[in-house]
């Protein structure tokens, strides 16, 4: 009686298992199923390289979104990176204690609040703000890139955090005792040493920048064109699937499938790079 | 005195200084937009709070975010009903049933791993396509927490086996020295032990289902009222406040939602630090 209960138990463990492999595959599959006919059916060079997105002139070209991504990633990773890893050594190595008990909880608030409150945000304060500052109409790469880097923020502090709290406190007295000042310590021995997890922080906030749908399309303006300057707008690859696919049909919906795949991709590239960095971390 | 100032020494220090200066800026900044971002959305926010939007029924007048309250919560559980049960096994296969150099635990990793890192409007789309549309459930709770369901397995998976892996061996060893089975062991000794990191796994699931926008516009779909059933199409408080958004007429219940949003995100959090401050006691209240 036990044995069998044993063995039953076992079969829906393996069972429970193997679910998440098959949701990896189903997604790959119907993604796929419906994606690469239309790439074929556009035809590969137009789809990837033509710079003209008419759905209702049946022309599909996404080189303007997938440019899009590339841009508004690059920016969130220029304002969001220094200062990200340069707040993780501030939690890390300086903040006094009293002030860690606030920021602390403040980061981890900021890493919960969903992305349309930040997407309200930078539609209220962050497009006047820059309308104001610069010119233009305000909802345009430089806005986008502003609202993605505060939003990768709390991934590349926290695990950023983590790694340098993972450094043995010997590198650091170490380097006091053949004396280099405290900033010195830290900047010289403790940040180097906590290089590759500081590495995989930048690229986590890399997969959140590009996968990044509901902030970007409250700011980034939309427009499906080669972007021409920080000061235009833009559009997203994840913005084209989520602004189109309510009304989209045929060989329509079937593109933005296709946008998706890319971007399935493009999140397959990153995740390869993270476990390359995880991997060269525990050697 | 003046002999030990050398200009090197007077160069690094103007150097730690410069850092010094840099990494407080840092602090002060990301602690700034945290105040900006707080202090805006609650003063925009909390005068249009009325008990008006807590109203049972949507009406284009009163605006009512009552019902999307009510689907997050039902979206919320459902998602976890499908999640939890699923991911906590497969968890215990990967600690305590698996052998070492077992195939399927690199492969259930990387899948992990995989699905950890897609996109929410990619799992929208596949919502979409598989659930919505292969299997005809059409927009509809079930669809959206199907699809959540997926999401956030990885999640809980991976919270679980971190606490299934903390708990000593010597529980296990205790367990089995009485002549309890295997399976006794694993889910009268093993599982409950860890049960404040599963629970800790749980509660960061529940802040991601909550802030849901994309994956769930094209599975739940848009619809502002209570369902008469799972197969029915809700929209959640986040979707509300995109719909919102998007309608442009009521901005000032958007701020609102968001309000309600960040409140729900403060007690997640709230509840999250309690259980990580129970487990830094070793696991005693």
């Amino acid at each position: 009686m036990v044995k069998k209960k044993e063995a039953i138990m076992h079969v829906v463990i393996l069972i429970s298992t193997c679910v998440c492999i098959v949701a990896v595959l189903l997604i790959c599959l119907f993604l796929l199923m419906s994606g690469v006919p239309a790439i074929a059916k556009i035809g590969p060079f137009r789809f990837f390289a033509g710079t003209v997105w008419r759905p209702d002139h049946e022309i599909f070209g996404i080189l303007p979104m997938i440019l899009g991504s590339l841009y508004v990633t690059a920016g969130a990773i220029l304002v969001g990176v220094p200062i990200g890893v340069l707040t993780a050594i501030y939690m890390a190595r300086f903040c006094p204690p009293a002030l860690y008990r606030i920021l602390h909880p403040a980061v981890s608030l900021l890493a919960g609040i969903p992305s349309v409150v930040y997407g309200f945000f930078g539609l209220m304060v962050l497009v006047p703000l820059t309308r104001n500052l610069f010119g233009g109409n305000g909802s345009s790469i430089l806005t986008a890139s502003l609202l993605l880097g505060i939003m990768i923020l709390p991934t590349i502090i926290s695990v950023s955090e983590a790694s340098l709290r993972a450094v043995p406190q010997s590198y650091y007295e170490g380097s006091l005792a053949m004396g280099a000042t405290h900033e010195e310590s830290v900047f010289r021995a403790v940040v180097p040493a906590a290089k590759s997890g500081i590495l995989s922080a930048v690229v986590l906030g890399i997969g959140r920048a590009v996968g990044e749908t509901m902030a970007v399309v409250m700011v980034a303006g939309n427009q499906a064109r080669l972007p021409t300057g920080v000061l235009r707008g833009v559009r997203t690859l994840t913005a084209n699937i989520v602004l189109e696919m309510g009304y989209a049909a045929d060989l329509h919906r079937e593109a933005l499938i296709a946008t998706g795949v890319v971007l399935f991709v493009f999140i397959l590239l990153t995740n390869l790079l993270f476990s390359l960095l995880k991997r060269g971390r525990k050697e | 005195m003046k002999a030990m100032t050398s200009p090197k020494s007077r160069g690094s220090y103007g150097l730690s200084l410069l850092l010094r200066i840099l990494v407080w800026a840092a602090g002060m900044i990301t602690l700034g937009i945290f105040c900006c971002l707080l202090g805006y959305m609650l003063m925009k926010g909390l005068p249009h709070l009325s008990w008006d939007l807590f109203s049972p029924i949507y009406t284009s007048e009163n605006v009512s975010l009552f019902p999307a309250l009510i689907n997050t919560v039902t979206m919320t559980l459902f998602s976890l009903l499908l999640a939890v049960p699923v991911g906590i096994l497969s968890a215990v296969y990967l600690v305590e049933y698996a052998k070492r150099g077992n195939k399927l635990v690199k492969v259930v990793g990387i899948a992990a791993e995989t699905l950890s890192g897609i996109p929410s409007i990619v799992y929208g789309l596949f919502g979409m396509l598989f659930f919505v549309t292969t299997l005809k459930w059409g927009y509809s709770l079930i669809a959206g927490a199907f699809t959540l369901g997926i999401m956030i397995l990885p999640l809980i998976m991976r919270t679980t086996e971190e606490a299934l892996r903390s708990v000593p061996d010597s529980y296990r060893e205790g367990s089995f020295g009485l002549g309890a089975g295997k399976l006794r062991t694993v889910f009268r000794i093993v599982v409950p032990a860890a049960m404040p990191g599963i629970a800790s796994g749980v509660i960061l699931a529940i802040g991601r289902i909550v802030g849901e926008t994309a994956a769930l516009i094209y599975t739940a779909g848009t619809v502002a009222a209570i369902p008469e059933g799972m197969f029915s199409s809700g929209r959640t408080l986040a979707v509300h406040m995109y719909a919102l958004y998007s309608e442009g007429l009521h901005m000032d219940k958007g701020y609102a939602t968001g309000v309600v949003l960040i409140l729900l995100v403060v007690l997640i959090n709230c509840a999250a630090s309690l259980i990580a401050k129970f487990i830094g006691r070793g696991g005693r209240a």
